[in-house]
């Protein structure tokens, strides 16, 4: 009885041709050749919809915001055929106690292969009553969730890395999901930082998953690779005007309306690993500093915490127009690659710059 | 009996059963409602708790003012934006920095597009299903409902038998496949939904309609803020620079291409609500008009801040395009001036939050608030502490703050600004107002209700809409005129400032009055409070035991099942709560709250 989701879209009228289109487009979107077509197809045609918990913590919404926006695949072709959305509170009809019982269903049907999806995150503090779910702290219903689950989806940075309610003084203890107590060591976490992600991310990563019934290749630390192992910085339209040292002084001059580089009035794209620059947002209509403001590096861990963002991440002596324009990339990129605690510089920028070449 | 009148007007009695609702679902962040019922199902308690609390205010002490927009944004994701613009407002104020008319009409844009996709996104994907029974559209005759579209909105083209066939069959096959999603579970069995078939798949056939077109809504945020959801904003303007000519152009945050995408989405955006909310509202409502519960206190108390300054800089009611003022006790026919810098006017009281006062019979301005967590159960709660069964609501009971304006718990929201803009006799309230009561063949006081709030959320977003049209051809024509200015930056550095000075923001978010204070010393923060729309409407009791707008607009509703809450839930979510926002809340001396161990 369960449907796939070549057979949904057979039944709104699309026809195989337009199907086997799509399936080029999310091969892709997902950065993949032509020759992944066929087996996104083969994967449509074939699967049920994966089951996903979608839980909230302390948070602000604005990844479930953000996911609705995705313009490829639309949220209504992922809730109606490419996942079961069972629980989430953000749009469930159900309320209270049916509302819960749904949590314990689907963990006695899919024990072990339902996705638990988190946005927010727990706090420890105030007995974790801060954040109180069907009377008791988030935390039990995350743990909970979280020991059935074929693996867990951190979406946003709060989930990732803590955000905002977790910036100094953290007055809850909120923690990030892989750092909540009780959450199983041996269940694969994928973190999707930004705040929020990049709704078309969000929606590639779950696609990807349903499509290939695996999970991204990730990095040391834990983000698909696919998306977030090149810096802002590295494909940013307005780079060449970094390289020229041509940049913008102060807000709204000369530079500003030149699409100047945002180096000096803060932007942090040159230590941000995120997909702002190449997917950009909402259907790749824009991304931050197409639209004239810095990057604040939101898919960093701690991002609130490093200054203003209006400062300059750091002062680099000696360089303006006269200078050799690859001399100025390579001198940029390492010492703001230092100033990037969990990175190696040296071996990020040849990895940026390989995969710059292949594209 | 136990009944017990409150100072505000209503009868509580709390002997009969308790029904509990936690979480409250389709709502921004986590609340709790606990209701009592007599023998005949009727509501004669109601007790609101906000769930989730996380302390943003205390986390921006010492922080570069600068940088407010950007954590106060994240206090809520769903009204996006609005925040920041009250921040940017606050900051700017305390500053004394006046910006641009550009920025003044790209700023309008952005909060305008946010009320228009907040309001449709609300009524279909968390409201609707309080109404709409989305199992009975499978009983639905598709050519039916393809006359009843055409009936209630002859301009909207996906109308044919053919179209709603083939949703119907999508719906059957969703429904049929035994996985739910995120209908499992509802109530579609309780007599409480009476729309026939065709009306519950026209709307739900709108759904996911309004699903898909929502993502275009935002799109003009993307183009002036770079992202959305989470815009990016700054003090002292907007950070999207013109440039109309150069041979940079191209490259330009705001040039002829993005303005012509900003004008057609919004033309877009008029046409989708006029064709199909406005239509949907009245239609669901010819039905469920007989449904008048959910008053609460909208015809006592309402309240206003008034926001979209039509020229830029000037924040005097006159200004403002959207009303202003404070009614109370009922009486409508007299609004009062609201000066949110007065301290006997806003104050917020903390006996039954999770707050701790010197001295709780007391309130405090915002500008001298006070605030340490504090939280435990009273004496009767049913439980404990980590495992709550009852609230005891003659003790503390909710993460929110109960603010006050000269001591009244007030209504804020749309349906507060529709009742204060047509009193006032606000032209183009009164115009959709008196359409919307003559179509549906109901008398004024029918306003005053739960689908009253909805219908005043939609008509405001049609309103917003056009106003939205108004500001893109203000902005064009400012810019043929030869301004493209969008900054002020005079002031931009922090050497510039004075070493003290205190400033306060204000916005009316999708969901009600919002305002920000703050206090600036030495080039940082020294004391940042927001006092937010569903700190208003969800408040707890406070020290004279008024209830809040939540808790008195449940009051006296029959529920059909006390076991399926869909009447609670419609009413909740007629007021659209953001809990997020509402339960944030720190005071200027947080820091040293002594009941946080940071372990």
């Amino acid at each position: 009885m369960i449907e796939t989701f070549y057979e949904v879209m057979r039944r709104q009228g699309i026809t195989r041709r337009s199907f086997l289109k799509f399936c080029s487009l999310t091969a892709a979107s997902l950065g993949l050749g032509p020759s992944f077509a066929p087996q996104i197809a083969h994967a449509m045609e074939n699967k049920p919809r994966l089951p996903v918990l979608w839980l909230h913590g302390l948070e602000c919404t604005c990844c479930s915001e953000s996911f609705i926006r995705s313009a490829h695949p639309l949220a209504k072709d992922v809730i109606l055929s490419m996942i079961s959305l069972d629980y989430d509170d953000t749009i469930m009809a159900a309320a209270g106690h049916q509302a819960e019982a749904i949590i314990d269903e689907t963990i006695e049907k899919y024990d072990g292969q339902y996705i638990l999806a988190c946005e927010g995150n727990p706090p420890l503090n105030q007995e974790g009553m801060s954040c109180i779910i069907a009377g008791r702290p988030y935390l039990e219903q995350l743990t909970h969730a979280a020991k059935h689950a074929k693996a867990i989806i951190s979406w946003g940075s709060c989930a990732s890395w803590g955000c905002v309610q977790a910036a100094r003084p953290n007055p809850t203890r909120a923690v990030p999901i892989h750092k909540a107590p009780g959450i199983p060591n041996d269940t694969p976490i994928i973190k999707v930082p930004g705040c929020p992600p990049i709704a078309e991310v969000m929606t590639a990563v779950i696609s990807y998953i349903v499509t290939f019934d695996r999970f991204p290749e990730l990095d040391r630390q834990g983000r698909p690779k696919m998306f977030y192992s090149q810096r802002i910085h590295d494909k940013c339209y307005r780079r060449p005007h970094f390289d020229a040292g041509q940049f913008v002084e102060s807000f709204d001059d000369e530079g500003a309306r030149k699409g100047y580089c945002l180096y000096k009035v803060g932007c942090k794209g040159p230590t941000t690993y995120n997909a702002c620059s190449t997917v950009r947002w909402n259907g790749g209509l824009s991304f931050p500093i197409q639209a004239g403001h810095p990057c604040i590096g939101c898919s960093e861990d701690g991002f609130w915490d490093k200054g203003s963002f209006y400062d300059r991440l750091t002062n680099i002596q000696g360089f303006g127009v006269e200078s050799d324009a690859d001399k100025i990339g390579v001198t940029a990129a390492a010492v703001v690659g230092a100033a990037a605690v969990t990175h190696a510089a040296v071996s990020a920028v040849k990895r940026a710059r390989h995969k710059g070449d292949e594209s | 009996m136990t009944t017990l009148r409150t100072p505000n007007g209503f009868d509580l009695d709390t002997s009969g059963q308790r029904v509990v609702v936690d979480p409250v679902t389709r709502i921004e962040g986590h609340m709790r409602c606990e209701v009592n019922i007599d023998d005949n199902n009727i509501i004669r308690n109601a007790v609101s708790t906000g769930t989730m609390w996380r302390g943003l205010e205390v986390i921006l002490k010492g922080r570069d003012p600068r940088d407010a927009w950007a954590f106060t944004q994240r206090i809520c994701g769903v009204c996006t934006g609005t925040h920041a613009l009250t921040s940017v407002r606050a900051v700017e104020d305390a500053l004394g920095i006046d910006i641009p008319e550009n920025a003044n009409s790209i700023r309008n844009i952005m909060q305008l597009s946010l009320q228009v996709h907040d309001h449709l996104v609300h009524f279909y994907h968390l409201h609707a299903l309080d109404w709409v029974n989305p199992v009975n559209a499978l009983k639905a005759d598709p050519r039916a409902t393809s006359e009843l579209q055409q009936k209630v909105s002859p301009k909207h083209p996906n109308s044919s038998p053919g179209y709603f066939r083939d949703i119907q069959n999508r719906l059957k096959k969703f429904i049929e496949s035994g996985q739910l999603g995120p209908f499992k579970n509802g109530y579609w069995t309780n007599p409480a939904y009476i729309l026939p078939p065709e009306a519950d798949l026209m709307a739900v056939t709108h759904y996911l309609e309004a699903l898909d077109f929502q993502t275009e809504i935002m799109t003009v945020r993307t183009i002036f803020g770079g992202k959305d959801t989470h815009p990016n904003w700054l003090v002292g303007g907007v950070p999207c620079a013109i440039n109309m000519d150069g041979d940079l152009s191209a490259g330009a945050p705001v040039n002829m291409e993005r303005l012509n995408y900003v004008k057609q989405i919004t033309n877009r955006s008029i046409e989708f609500v006029e064709n199909v909310l406005i239509p949907d509202i009245l239609a669901v409502g010819s039905f469920y008009k007989g449904w008048l519960y959910g008053g609460g206190i909208s015809n006592q108390s309402v309240l206003a801040y008034g926001d979209i300054p039509d020229r830029a800089n000037d924040y005097s009611p006159e200004n403002l395009m959207m009303p202003s003022g404070a009614i109370i006790n009922g009486k409508l026919e007299e609004v009062h001036p609201v000066d949110l810098r007065d301290p006997e006017q806003i104050q917020e009281f903390v006996p039954h939050s999770w707050y701790k006062y010197p001295d709780e019979a007391k309130g405090l301005h915002p500008w001298d608030g006070i605030t340490e967590p504090n939280y435990a159960l009273g004496p009767d709660a049913k439980g404990s502490s980590t495992n709550i069964v009852e609230i005891d609501e003659k003790a503390k009971y909710s993460w929110i703050k109960a603010p006050r304006w000269r001591g009244h718990a007030m209504e804020v929201g749309p349906l507060a600004r529709y009742v204060i803009g047509y009193v006032q006799g606000h032209e183009e309230i009164r115009e959709q107002v008196d359409f919307t009561l003559k179509t549906l063949d109901v008398p004024l006081p029918a306003l005053f209700s739960t689908l009253g709030r909805t219908a005043a959320r939609a008509l405001e977003c049609q309103w917003a809409a056009r106003k939205q049209a108004y500001f893109v051809d203000k902005l064009i024509a400012n810019i043929k005129a030869g301004d493209t200015s969008t900054a002020n930056v005079t002031r931009f550095d922090p050497k510039t400032w004075p070493s003290e000075v205190k400033g306060v923001g204000f916005t009316e978010a999708p969901r009600g009055a919002l305002a920000h204070w703050v206090r600036i010393k030495d080039t940082k923060i020294d004391n940042y409070q927001c006092v937010v729309p569903t700190t208003w409407n969800g408040s707890p009791r406070d020290s004279q035991g008024n209830i809040g707008a939540f808790e008195a607009s449940l009051m006296n509703t029959k529920v059909e099942r006390p076991e399926e809450p869909v009447e609670i839930l419609r009413t909740l979510h007629s007021f659209d709560p953001c809990l997020a926002c509402s339960t944030h809340v720190m005071g200027p001396d947080g820091e040293e709250m002594a009941d946080v161990k940071v372990r």
